[in-house]
């Protein structure tokens, strides 16, 4: 079996097991496993209206989802997407309520404030990294608490006097869009859904296409090799970190401009940061696959809300099915043996 | 309010809010000495608050004053059980360590919160009748000056993870046990030819990892949220991670580092009740121990260096 083939057919084998262990977990539960699926996808497509929240859902899992990949892309684990997320979201926010601008410079800024507010949050870690070898995906763990924790002070203390959230953004740095609305019977989709596309399309052209994305991914693939070809590994890894917590910061965007329109304080994570790495996962660290997964995943988690409803099943079997699809991808190891020994026996 | 005053509110909180980070970073310590990393710590911990809460309400009447001691037994149990994921996935499986870690996290929260809906038909358990109190110790509670300070008003639990830290230090560097797990975290080529079974042992190390974890929900889950919802594990897993690190991968240096945490969550809760503290604001306490752990291993603070061969699969016959 070709290899292009199996890496299509690891994440797929994947879904299915990751499916297959949630119906089981309905059944031993004693629910309904077929009215359960039924309730998810009648939750994620039986209506228009659920159809424009999963494209709302979608649209910061693809950012999410990209920035993950990105630096795995370069050997690099940025496990801080959420907190570059967090900290995108509140810059982007912030620029939404400051200013009093048309929209056609108000949108643009409060966007590159998320994007900004992201890199240089990822920056950190990158540098960290590059400059004393200290290991990313424990900076950026903790840098994901101290952002949630600086945040919430920003928040108490600029965005608000005391308050648990913000003013609402002005309409002219909001991604909110009435076509949408009108078209899903105002769901909460907006115009975020053509960045992410736009982003995904930009990291596969940076990859692919240019010498830089070349050196990043040699640096990924063989960190030594690319330093004695006269690459600078130190700088690749501070772009790749910071290019990564630019998705993820225009991913908080998202969140800020599109669907929620103000911040308020957290007490825990979104979540979103740590949903991405499902979706890099799944997509193989691909921009195309990122985009696939994405969508997989938002339906998930839009379609689980309907699960109590329709179904009486608890929407956190979703997180327990997306927690196993990990476990399945990254096991790909045993995957891949079944299939050889599978693929073998057909040769015989 | 005087020095002596502020010191009798400060000790026994903190050594409350240090004790669960203690039991957590001990569990991590045997995972990652024996060469796994282990970042589902959080969803350990998760897993043993869940099960103590559950095993705690529904056997009280049975049990009685014994319940929350009991609990900690299933607690340790049922970490046990769960992270043997983790160790398929990630010493079996060969699966990437932090992925598998990342997913434990996300298990974890779901299967529980899944399990609460299922059994009480709601977000969050009851609130528990017995949980740990404080107590006075006896006799040493009379001691002058100490016996206030550290004897009374305080849970037996914080000396158990305490004495745990010590057995935890004993084990892993006094004992042949604690060489060999140690030697299959550093190299686990020569550990192999000098006979250890490497794959043996980092099970050991991740099943330690998940009943010490266990072992810290329940102990944080029964003396201070006494109940079970999606809030109760917010961090604290990560936290004892920290710790970990800070104390450089020793079991009494972790204590160290996470009796110092819990001191700060501790102030960043009762801070407003003192008087020199008022005006600072929380977000410093709050973010101090990430901020410290980062610093540490930048090499600001004495470098942290970890196991050598931490992350990495060891397959027989590959150079």
């Amino acid at each position: 079996m070709s290899s292009r083939m199996r890496n299509i057919l690891i994440p797929i084998i994947a879904v299915l097991l990751g499916v297959l262990v949630g119906t089981i977990i309905m059944v031993v539960s004693g629910y309904d496993a077929i009215a359960g699926f039924q309730a998810l996808w009648n939750g994620a497509f039986g209506d228009i209206y659920f159809t424009g929240e999963v494209v709302r859902q979608v649209t910061p899992y693809i950012l999410a989802g990209l920035a993950v990949a990105f630096a795995f892309r370069t050997g690099l684990f940025n496990i801080g997407v959420e907190g570059q997320l967090i900290v995108g979201w509140v810059a982007a926010v912030w620029v939404g309520v400051s200013f009093d601008l048309p929209k056609i410079i108000h949108l643009p800024l409060a966007i590159l404030a998320a994007a900004v507010a992201g890199a240089l949050w990822a920056f950190i870690p990158g540098y960290l990294k590059a400059k004393f070898r200290v290991h990313e995906v424990i900076v950026t763990i903790m840098l994901n608490y101290t952002a949630l924790h600086i945040t919430n002070q920003f928040i108490r203390t600029v965005l608000s006097e005391g308050k648990e959230r913000s003013e609402n953004i002005a309409d002219t740095a909001s991604l909110r869009s009435p076509f949408f609305e009108n078209l899903t019977e105002y769901s909460r989709m907006h115009w975020g859904i053509f960045i992410a596309i736009i982003c995904a399309i930009i990291m596969w052209f940076i990859l692919e296409k240019t010498t830089r994305g070349f050196e990043l991914r040699a640096v990924g693939f063989n960190e030594h090799a690319s330093q004695y070809a006269g690459m600078n590994v130190k700088k690749n890894i501070i772009l790749s970190m910071v290019i990564s917590g630019t998705f993820a910061g225009l991913a908080g965007a998202m969140e800020g401009l599109g669907t929620f329109g103000y911040t308020a304080i957290k007490g825990g994570f979104t979540g979103v940061g740590f949903d991405g790495i499902a979706v890099a996962l799944l997509g193989a660290n691909t921009a195309i696959g990122v985009v696939l997964a994405a969508i997989l995943f938002g339906s998930l988690k839009v379609g689980a809300l309907n699960m109590p409803l329709e179904a009486g099943i608890p929407n956190e079997l979703v997180d327990i099915i997306i927690a196993l699809i990990i476990f399945f991808v990254a096991s790909s190891y045993i995957i891949r043996w079944f299939i050889d020994r599978i693929s073998k026996k057909g040769a015989k | 309010m005087g020095l002596m005053d502020i010191l009798l509110i400060i000790i026994p909180s903190t050594l409350l809010w240090a004790s669960p980070l203690i039991l957590t970073a001990l569990g991590g310590i045997f995972s990652e000495r024996s060469g796994v990393i282990n970042i589902g710590l959080e969803g350990l911990m998760v897993i043993g608050a869940f099960s103590a809460i559950v095993f705690n309400l529904s056997t009280v009447s049975v049990l009685g004053e014994w319940t929350p001691w009991v609990a900690l037994l299933v607690a340790a149990l049922a970490g046990a059980l769960f992270s043997t994921i983790h160790a398929v996935a990630s010493i079996t499986f060969r699966a990437d360590h932090t992925v598998s870690g990342v997913a434990i996290n996300l298990l974890a929260v779901g299967v529980t919160l899944f399990l609460v809906k299922l059994i009480y038909d709601k977000g969050q358990t009851d609130i528990i009748q017995k949980g740990f109190r404080k107590i006075d110790v006896p006799i040493l509670s009379d001691i002058p000056f100490i016996g206030p300070l550290f004897f009374s008003n305080t849970y037996w639990t914080s000396y158990f993870a305490i004495a745990i830290a010590i057995i935890a230090w004993f084990v892993v560097f006094k004992t042949p046990f604690g060489l060999r797990l140690r030697s299959t975290g550093e190299h686990p080529m020569a550990a192999d030819t000098m006979g250890i079974n490497v794959t043996k042992m980092r099970y050991i190390g991740v099943l330690l990892s998940g009943a010490l974890g266990g072992l810290g929900g329940a102990v944080y889950a029964q003396s201070i949220s006494s109940d079970f919802s999606h809030a109760t594990i917010s961090g604290q897993g990560f936290m004892a991670l920290a710790a970990m690190i800070f104390g450089k991968w020793h079991p009494l240096g972790a204590m160290g580092a996470a009796i110092f945490f819990g001191f700060a969550q501790s102030l960043s809760i009762i801070g407003n009740s003192l008087p020199f503290l008022e005006n600072v604001p929380n977000v410093y306490l709050l973010v101090a121990p990430y901020i410290l752990t980062i610093l540490a291993l930048t090499g600001f603070i004495g470098r942290a260096d970890a196991p050598k061969s931490i992350g990495t699969h060891y397959i027989k016959g590959s150079r």
